[in-house]
């Protein structure tokens, strides 16, 4: 490359690639001027997206924190059982069946949660950019076959698909991860596929072609780098999804039974129902708020990425 | 080109493009559930407390468990193709039997609840709609986000707290009251009260879904040309949001919600289990516990042929609704 460095005809295009990648393609038919940073600004900017992050944040924090906060095991005996909540101050959220804090599992229940809502959404999404930029990209009859992988994973009711798999695995949290991930990339494979076969014939794909790079340095450096905002708005969202399929394992009784996770907790919390119902309550609201923050994040998101909407609102 | 030919033509269109897919679940399905470790003979043995190994090569025997791989996925497709789904060894009883017997609660369910999400849904996002930026699009929109974040089945557990624990209005489990003998009128209002909580219960999520596409759609159709036509002849604001806008504006939100079919059926597993509701939901994971292949099997092909009808619907409502639509 750095031979042909000055003469005419590589800066020429530099400029086309350069022009080309700094608008994304949402911005190609916006009246508004892109600006340095624009996505961040329309981002902070929203109420509902910064309590989003925030909400977020505190999560994590306390799932980062969680050994630190509560050091012993939650699934260890903490006190009397069937303790109510604002009884204690010890135990601020009181203690089900079997004398366990219910703070702590809340605690402990969200580095489940997010772990598990985080890797299975990269799963996803990796599977997903994979087949779908392949499938985008090479378009013809690898197009039609990946195509109707992704139909088939489609049809297969999701949830369905994840109980056979943790079935066929054992319940471990590597297992659920896995079963989300591959239950779930269809999405991720037809909006990469959709944006692949838009920016396939764009100039400065063309440019790269004429200039004899390889089809893997073409999808991964030039394509993909454009393709990547609608796939970060989807990805929060299978975030929140994998984490609300995770609760619902948990629930049935599919989890890992060597973690505590807020679905365990209110399976258990469950046969309470009658009497203690706020065992079921408590991890249920901490379900609603962590992903209610991971929906805010992707509406924000989407609205900062999509400038045509950024007037709007 | 007329409406029943536009329908009839999205319907061989449709039911061809449907039969690969159909394939590729059969098959997908059968290779998954070969690699469960264990199989319908241990599960048996474990729960008849002794077998010999003998007993156990007999069981396998008996069930056809001991053929090669690939014979077992041609004697499945061979019995597919005569309707037969093969025998449970769990319940000893034909899989279709079993099915057919739960599948009609679990439509009736499911019907019930996709219907309630979507009149709720559209109710609330025509409101949104009409008074976009205003107060009752503020709350609106986060009470949908709020249940859009909700599990179902923790919505099915508050409202059994409060609705039947609290108030007593409502029976707690079941689908029908047990050993009360009820006919005519009775068993039906006997049905119906045994039908809110989980209805409700699957329908917050896609009440959620129903009412934010409603308002982005008719958002969208408001600034399209025949509204602007239809405001300038004179017609009352009631009449365009019915007739011009609202029913424009059901085009998408019919698509989301044969698309999310596979959804409701996944939530109406763990529904069934909260609500003790005796439907395929609840069957799929007593199969899936008791390793009962040939069931979950049949399940799992019914519930994407389900899918599968359920999105040609959707495409034939569309052709009837929309003589823009072409046959491609």
């Amino acid at each position: 490359m750095t031979t042909f460095a000055n003469t005419p005809q590589s800066r020429f295009l530099r400029l086309i690639r350069a022009s080309s990648q700094e608008k994304p393609v949402l911005d190609a038919f916006s009246p508004v001027p892109v600006q340095r940073h624009a996505a961040f600004w329309a981002y902070a900017r929203n109420p509902a997206a910064v309590t989003g992050i925030v909400i977020l944040l505190v999560v994590a924090g306390l799932a980062v924190l969680a050994g630190v906060i509560f050091p012993n095991d939650p699934l260890d005996m903490a006190t009397r059982p069937l303790l109510a909540p604002l009884q204690s101050a010890e135990f601020p959220l009181g203690s089900d069946s079997l004398g366990r804090n219910v703070a702590a599992g809340i605690v402990h229940g969200a580095r489940v949660s997010l772990a598990v809502g985080l890797s299975a959404a990269t799963v996803s999404v990796l599977i997903g950019i994979l087949v779908g930029s392949v499938a985008g990209y090479f378009g013809g009859r690898v197009d039609d076959l990946l195509v109707r992988l992704t139909e088939l994973f489609q049809t297969v009711p999701t949830f369905l698909l994840v109980i056979v798999i943790v079935a066929i695995g054992q319940p471990s949290v590597k297992v659920i991860v896995l079963a989300i991930g591959l239950a779930s990339w269809p999405v991720i494979a037809r909006l990469v596929r959709a944006e692949f076969r838009s920016l396939r014939e764009s100039e400065f794909v063309l440019a790269a072609r004429s200039q004899g790079f390889s089809d893997l340095r073409i999808i991964f450096q030039e394509i993909l780098p454009n393709a990547l905002p609608p796939v970060i708005v989807t990805a929060s969202v299978l975030v929140a999804t994998a984490i609300l399929i995770e609760s619902a394992l948990a629930f049935v009784g599919m989890g890992d039974p060597n973690v505590v996770s807020w679905g365990s907790m209110i399976g258990e919390g469950r046969e309470q129902l009658r009497t203690a119902w706020t065992l079921t309550a408590i991890p249920g609201a901490a379900i609603v708020f962590t992903v209610l923050s991971l929906n805010l994040v992707g509406d924000g998101l989407n609205d900062a990425f999509n400038p045509r909407l950024r007037g709007l609102r | 080109m007329t409406t029943l030919s536009r329908v009839g033509h999205t319907l061989q269109r449709t039911a061809w493009q449907a039969v690969p897919t159909v394939l590729g679940v059969v098959v997908l399905n059968f290779f998954l559930l070969q690699l469960v470790p264990g199989d319908a003979a241990d599960v048996i043995a474990a729960e008849s407390g002794s077998a010999t190994a003998e007993t156990m090569a007999q069981l396998r025997t008996h069930f056809g468990l001991d053929l090669p791989l690939l014979d077992r996925l041609l004697a499945y497709l061979n019995n597919l193709a005569h309707f037969h789904l093969g025998t449970s060894p769990r319940h000893n009883q034909p899989v279709l039997d079993l099915i057919g017997g739960r599948l009609g609660s679990t439509l009736l369910l499911m019907v019930t609840a996709l219907g309630m999400a979507l009149a709720v849904g559209v109710l609330l996002g025509t409101i949104m709609a009409t008074w976009v930026g205003q107060w009752q699009d503020r709350v609106l929109s986060v009470l949908a986000l709020l249940l859009y974040s909700t599990p179902g089945f923790w919505l099915g557990l508050m409202a059994i707290v409060l609705f039947s624990v609290k108030l007593g209005w409502l029976p707690t489990g079941g689908n029908l009251t047990i050993g009360a003998g009820l006919t005519g009128w009775a068993l039906v209002k006997d049905a119906a009260r045994h039908l809110v909580l989980p209805a409700l219960a699957m329908a917050g999520f896609f009440v959620a879904i129903f009412s934010r596409l409603t308002r982005a759609a008719m958002l969208e159709v408001s600034h399209q040309d025949f509204v602007r036509t239809a405001t300038a002849k004179g017609l009352s604001p009631a009449a365009i949001t019915l007739r011009h806008v609202l029913r424009n504006a059901l085009i998408p939100v019919t698509t989301v919600a044969g698309m999310h079919f596979g959804t409701l059926l996944g939530g109406a597993i763990v529904v069934e289990s909260v609500f003790s509701w005796p439907g395929l939901g609840r069957l799929a994971l007593e199969s899936v516990l008791a390793r009962d292949y040939s069931v979950l099997l049949g399940i799992l092909l019914l519930s994407s042929l389900l899918v599968i009808v359920a999105n040609m619907l959707v495409d034939l409502l569309h052709a009837w609704l929309d003589p823009r639509i072409q046959v491609r």
